[in-house]
């Protein structure tokens, strides 16, 4: 066990934890930020997804030492993407959506959608799925998904034009 | 003693009679607090007051034993009540699924939440509207029939009073009449509900009530539950079926900061730690040596020749028409086909997670993502030896389960674990926990025989169905020898049932001059803890049955030259399927024509395929439109059209929602899912070894079509889109290949040796 500092949604926390635990029991655990899901443990679907540098990370898989340290990193979950109350861009439109059943896997498909709209503010509908194939939606809401993806990529770019 | 922040316990809520004024909850459920609680028995549906109260601002607090699984029942719910009560749905807040304070409704299952268990909370809000209006007709001095009442404002020209103004004021009324139970369970309070041709907010597409929540991050689910003083538990499972405890060793384990314990109770093994990760590790280096597990299983590959020899336990008949082998024998045409239809894994998106806090007393708390909470409740108080009285289970959303998918048996393990230490522990299971050894959809396989008489008419059809129980693990958890766990410890599970893969009943009624459909039900490999043990998956034995059924009439069709369309058209008699299906032609752009499309020299082949979907009153049509890769044999789905009719719609954009994701998941069931195993164990263990629909599965178009009958009630919608959705990809690489693909999945190993 170690203290050390782990940075998540613009505020630093001192947490003493095993360097080797993986993000997202100290997110869940000991941060009480439940919204990356446990989902495999494997890095196989996503439901434990968080923003690393802005880049889709897999939480379940990737040990806390790699974002605290010498290595800090500025983590985002879903909770930090609202900002001033209000939702980010790309919750608003798979909320307008109404994308998910369930829901229990949303945490992969937001931020990996917000993290490709970041990079690539056009995505083609292939390039959405080709960014969304490592993810799992198992109740199967991936036509909504794409909608809202979509409807994001509109919103941003008329955004930009206004 | 609050359970809720901020609010009143049950017993303080009801003290007071019909509709009783207290503070406003702030509509959060604290699990945390809800630890503090009593517990009690499920409150008297005879009672409006266990139903529905009027808060002192008018909003309405309804308490239902229905829930919300990933479909939007709860929105559904939310305006049928608002509906009948003249209320913003925003002034609709629910309690779904404690047992201590909402009646026992059966839980969820069966597409039935919005079929049945709707109707009593429609009944018993029209009962309190029609309270409501009295108590202000002698308020106001006017009688009941000049009164308007618009979102909880009751008004005859100047003069107003609100539904929150007189609910402190009302007394207790009658007792409301109860008819059936489980799902079925019915009140009615004397008032007639609304005439459904003035319904303003039943029928439009009001958003979500969860969905904001959830994308925001707000939404709790039962994996968030933390409870003061909570410890972290995971299950060793055995080394294969059959496979006892010889020796446990935790040597390795001790030294793990946080280690508690390992619970040993004959085979159920399970460490207990203070935190998450200190209980994963703890799992991996607890050393438990296994008895050779028992080669209970067939080699895998000989699955169907083993289901087809052995000796079924229970055959059920339908009444036989005509005579089937006379219209063989005289046939100028016969055909034969065998489908076969593999295990299935829940697979959920969570891999199941209970929290249980077991007092020494007895008293005991679960928090469960379980369907049915009050039959929990029985199976846990069975499991620890109390009365049922003393258990309370508190439903909060898990990921979508699909029918049994195991989270009954995470909660079990946590009580076991809860029990051992007492302390509470929360149980996640890891992947391998749900996708190796949850419950299963059973294998089922068919022998279908049909005879075309020399003009090209279906003159007989033979029908025989063999298929390992969807009930041997019951869909109702109520007796511990229910869950996995409990049986690891020596529980014998003495609630299995036979359930049967039937013609009419799992596939559509067609009508046949002659017919012969009997089915067959098999024992299972190994009756104690097996990780085949089958239980219901998301529309039991209706996607396997309608597989093979609706594949089947397509090859009638083949060999009758006729269009598969036409032909279902002659010999289905009911007209909302005939309609569904012709709806679903109509959207697609169906050419009529005989199946398969002319043999070309190209790689690449196109097709299309139909099916039609008809589940307890609910009728689908499907249509695929598929690309095969000839060499490859890669299927891929380039088209799902679906005409839907469920009756009264209630919110048509949440059902295209649910019917799109039906249509997904259904076809990674047919493309994708088959549980793999060896002789003595599951051996898909995760997502890579159990492979479902990605987003390379998922079709370019996907056109939903809602057939609204305003005339009729709500029926189900939670699975019938999944229903047709096989047969229908199958029928359509049929008219692209001209091969007729008769297991499932539709792997691509499958279609390239088949079309070689």
């Amino acid at each position: 066990m170690a203290a050390v500092t782990l940075t998540v949604n613009g505020k630093a926390h001192r947490v003493d934890v095993d360097p080797d635990c993986p993000l997202l029991y100290v997110l869940r655990d000991t941060l009480e930020l439940n919204n990356p899901r446990f989902g495999c443990g494997l890095g196989q679907c996503g439901a434990c997804t968080v923003l690393v540098e802005n880049r889709a990370v897999r939480s379940c898989s990737l040990p806390v030492s790699r974002v605290t340290g010498a290595n800090a990193k500025n983590v985002i979950t879903i909770e930090g993407l609202a900002a001033n109350g209000r939702p980010h861009p790309v919750q608003q439109a798979f909320i307008d959506e109404q994308a998910f059943q369930c829901g229990y896997c949303l945490n992969g498909w937001v931020l990996t959608a917000k993290a490709l709209l970041d990079t690539n503010p056009k995505p083609s509908d292939a390039e959405v799925r080709r960014a969304c194939e490592s993810l799992v939606c198992r109740c199967g809401s991936h036509t909504r998904i794409f909608s809202a993806v979509q409807r994001a990529v509109t919103a941003k770019n008329t955004a930009v034009k206004a | 003693m609050n359970p809720r922040k901020g609010g009143v316990s049950r017993r303080e809520f009801v003290a007071g009679g019909l509709v009783v004024g207290f503070s406003m909850l702030d509509g959060e459920l604290v699990p945390r607090l809800f630890a503090q609680a009593a517990t009690s028995a499920a409150p008297s549906p005879k009672r409006l007051e266990s139903w529905l109260h009027i808060l002192p601002d008018g909003s309405v607090q309804v308490f239902t034993g229905k829930l919300e699984i990933g479909m939007g029942v709860d929105t559904a719910l939310t305006q049928i009540v608002a509906e009948e009560l003249d209320l913003s749905p925003s002034r609709v807040k629910f309690v779904f699924g404690d047992t201590s304070t909402t009646v026992d409704q059966g839980g969820v299952g069966g597409s039935t939440s919005v079929s049945q268990g709707s109707r009593p909370l429609r009944n018993v809000a029209a009962a309190a509207r029609a309270a409501l209006l009295q108590r202000a007709s002698q308020r106001l001095g006017v009688p009941v029939e000049q009164l308007q009442v618009k979102d909880g404002v009751i008004s005859a020209g100047t003069k107003r009073i609100t539904y929150g103004e007189i609910a402190t004021a009302l007394a207790a009324e009658q007792d409301l009449k109860v008819t059936g139970a489980g799902f079925a369970l019915n009140v009615d309070g004397g008032a007639k509900p609304k005439d459904p041709a003035g319904y303003t907010v039943v029928g439009t597409s009001v958003p979500r009530i969860d969905m904001a929540p959830k994308i925001l991050g707000t939404y709790k689910y039962v994996t968030d539950v933390r409870v003061p003083g909570m410890l972290h538990g995971r299950v060793i499972r055995p080394a294969g079926v059959g496979a006892s405890v010889v020796s446990v060793d935790d040597s390795a384990a001790r030294s793990i900061a946080g280690y508690v314990k390992t619970v040993v109770d004959k085979d159920f093994v399970g460490v207990v730690c203070e935190n998450e990760w200190a209980a994963v590790k703890a799992a991996r280096a607890v050393k438990v040596t296994w008895s050779a597990p028992l080669r209970a299983f067939p080699e895998q590959k000989d699955l169907y020749s083993y289901m087809r020899a052995a000796k079924p336990k229970a055959t059920r008949q339908i009444p036989k028409t005509g005579d089937v082998d006379a219209a063989l024998a005289t046939a100028a045409k016969t055909i034969d086909a065998r489908y076969d239809v593999p295990f299935q894994s829940h697979a959920t998106m969570g891999p199941g997670c209970g929290v249980a806090d077991v007092k020494p007393d007895g008293v005991t708390t679960v928090w469960s993502g379980g369907q049915k909470p009050h039959a929990l409740q029985k199976g846990y108080a069975q499991l620890l030896g109390v009365p049922a009285d003393r258990v309370r289970v508190v439903w909060m959303q898990d990921a979508g389960s699909y029918g049994r998918p195991g989270f009954e048996d995470a909660g079990a393990d946590a009580v076991l674990l809860s029990k051992a230490v007492g302390r509470p522990v929360r149980v996640q299971w890891m992947r391998h926990d749900m996708t190796a050894w949850g419950a299963k959809g059973p294998a089922c396989v068919y022998d279908l025989a049909g005879a075309i008489d020399a003009q090209g008419n279906v003159t007989g059809v033979r029908f025989v169905s063999r298929a390992f129980s969807g009930g041997a693990i019951l869909f109702l958890p109520d007796a511990a020898g229910n869950y996995l766990g409990a049986q690891l410890t020596g529980i014998k599970n003495t609630t299995g049932v036979d359930e049967f893969a039937d013609w009419g009943g799992a596939a559509p009624n067609y009508r046949f001059q002659n017919l012969d459909a009997s089915s067959h039900v098999l024992a299972e490999f190994h009756d104690v803890a097996s990780p085949l043990r089958s239980t219901h998956l998301r529309d039991p034995e209706g996607p396997a049955t309608s597989f093979a059924v609706e594949s089947f009439i397509d090859e009638l069709a083949a060999a009758a030259g006729v269009d598969p369309l036409a032909l279902r058209l002659k010999h289905i008699e009911e007209p909302r399927a005939k309609y569904a299906l012709q709806a679903a032609a109509d959207k697609y752009g169906w050419d009529t024509r005989v199946s398969p499309k002319p043999k070309t020299a190209d790689h690449l082949v196109t097709g299309r395929g139909i099916a039609l979907g008809v589940r307890n009153g609910t009728y689908v049509g499907t249509i695929a439109e598929v690309e095969v890769n000839r060499a490859s044999g890669v299927v891929k789905v380039t088209r799902l059209v679906c005409s839907h009719d469920c009756g009264l719609i209630v919110n048509p954009d949440a059902l295209k929602s649910t019917i799109a994701a039906n249509l997904i998941q259904s076809l990674g069931r047919t493309t994708k899912e088959e549980v793999m195993f060896d002789r003595s164990t599951v051996t898909s263990v995760d997502w890579n070894s159990y492979k479902v629909a990605r987003a390379s599965d998922v079709p370019a178009v996907v056109d939903i079509v809602l057939i609204n009958r305003k005339e009729l009630p709500p029926g189900g919608a939670g699975e019938p889109s999944s229903r047709a959705t096989a047969a229908a990809i199958a029928n359509a690489v049929f008219d692209a290949t001209g091969v007729r693909i008769r297991q499932i999945p539709l792997s691509p190993e499958k279609v390239k040796a088949a079309l070689a």
